[in-house]
């Protein structure tokens, strides 16, 4: 399986790579660690006309002590979070997800920043931003703003990025000591998950939702349930007001039935 | 485009389109084709090299992406006298491949995995460690034991 003919420009640098985005509009596609682009384009699902390499912007690769929260460049890869002592402190769930993401391989080469800007449903890293209450820095010529997790996954693949901004950083409100878990379901290793699960606790307690409909989710009525006390009691509403995919794996009863049971697992576990 | 990389210690350049894949270059342009193409989809593994010393699959890049890296292969593990890596010579003393298709892909990921873990690996290391590459027929045990005779702990 062999791509569509394309040309490729390797951008040096963020403004680099807003400035080729800017030229070419739609017809560009920005390359990351290529785990999510590279199979659409070789199933020639993504045919871009342009593809501009942003793998070499190391000054995009970090994870920072930014006061309240951490600082993570939109390039960093997802082995780099699993094995990060920051984040094994401030935002464990965060590194735990990291570590389910595909096999050793994937890992080595996907990066954060591209996993949000894919906006899969069934991916796992979506759910972490979003049950930690993340926000992501998007920059285009016009400038820099923070957009909130909760307002970045707009539809199936799809979130809220213009055609002209790129991912710079992504930022995870800190949550030391806070109860989490990540419940993944799938029947294969390195299987995308058919069915997951992230639970925050704390004063704002946050659960999200991998491959319950369109786009990456939050679920409120188990969120009121949990502020209202309601441990894992929550859970029984986690198959409401969701829309998951039908396929191969799981009808849509199923998948309901299994978000119940792993947001009830994840509450449990988070409360242990 | 023009595209220069280190390949088993040797600098290699030459001209390839940008859709070319990581893996028809090494194999198709410089001949090195002990690098195999299994499920042509990311998930198999057989593909596995070493980009700038991680495992990576080199069917789920392009060529052109590789440009100024140092890329090892299966062909660059033995030393130059053509004695086997201990990684290779524990999958012959283990009897950890039948058909050998998957085999470079297993030494590879299991070379970049026990460099990752100085301290040593137990079973169930090993066998997440490995879960981005595929054996359809030992039925994965002798290439565990392999892999923990090399990198396990204790």
């Amino acid at each position: 399986m062999i791509p569509a003919a394309f040309d490729y420009q390797v951008a040096d640098s963020a403004d680099a790579a807003i400035a080729a985005l800017a030229e070419h509009g739609d017809d560009a596609k920005l390359l990351a660690g290529g785990h999510s682009l590279i199979p659409l384009m070789r199933f020639r699902l993504a045919t871009p006309g342009v593809v501009v390499d942003i793998g070499r912007i190391s000054d995009l690769s970090y994870i920072n002590d930014g006061g309240d929260h951490v600082a993570i460049g939109a390039m960093t890869t997802h082995r780099a979070l699993e094995t990060s002592e920051l984040l094994a402190v401030e935002a464990p769930l965060l590194r735990h997800v990291a570590g389910q993401v595909g096999d050793p391989q994937v890992r080595h080469r996907g990066t954060l920043g591209g996993s949000l800007a894919h906006g899969d449903p069934a991916s796992d890293l979506p759910a972490a931003l979003l049950a930690h209450g993340g926000s992501v820095v998007a920059r285009s010529p016009g400038g820099e703003r923070e957009i909130a997790a909760t307002d970045f996954f707009t539809g199936f693949l799809e979130t809220a990025l213009g055609a002209d901004e790129i991912i710079t950083e992504i930022r995870i409100p800190k949550a030391a000591g806070v109860g989490w878990s990540y419940q993944k379901f799938n029947r294969r290793a390195q299987d995308w998950a058919i069915v997951g699960a992230a639970v925050m606790l704390g004063d704002d307690p946050k659960v999200a939702l991998v491959n319950m409909g369109s786009a990456p989710m939050r679920h409120g009525g188990v969120e009121a349930g949990l502020a209202g006390g309601g441990g894992t009691d929550a859970a029984a509403v986690a198959g409401d007001d969701t829309d998951p995919p039908e396929d191969l794996n799981a009808d849509v009863e199923y998948r309901k039935h299994l978000a119940r049971v792993l947001v009830g697992r994840g509450i449990a576990e988070a409360s242990g | 485009m023009e595209v220069s990389v280190t390949v088993n210690g040797k600098h290699r350049s030459a001209d390839v389109e940008p859709r070319t894949l990581l893996v028809h270059f090494l194999r198709d342009t410089l001949g090195l084709t002990g690098t195999n193409v299994g499920c042509d989809t990311s998930s198999c593994g057989a593909c596995t090299i070493h980009f700038n010393g991680e495992s990576a699959k080199s069917c789920t890049m392009f060529a052109v992406q590789a440009d100024g890296a140092e890329i090892t292969t299966i062909e660059g593990l033995a030393s130059e006298a053509g004695e086997m890596h201990p990684m290779q010579q524990a999958f012959m003393d283990c009897h950890g491949l039948q058909c050998g298709y998957c085999t470079p892909g297993m030494v590879m990921a299991a070379t970049s995995l026990v460099a990752e873990n100085p301290g040593g690996l137990d079973e169930a290391g090993v066998r997440e460690g490995l879960e981005g590459n595929l054996c359809r027929c030992t039925g994965y045990h002798n290439i565990v034991k392999a892999v923990l005779s090399v990198g396990g702990a204790g």
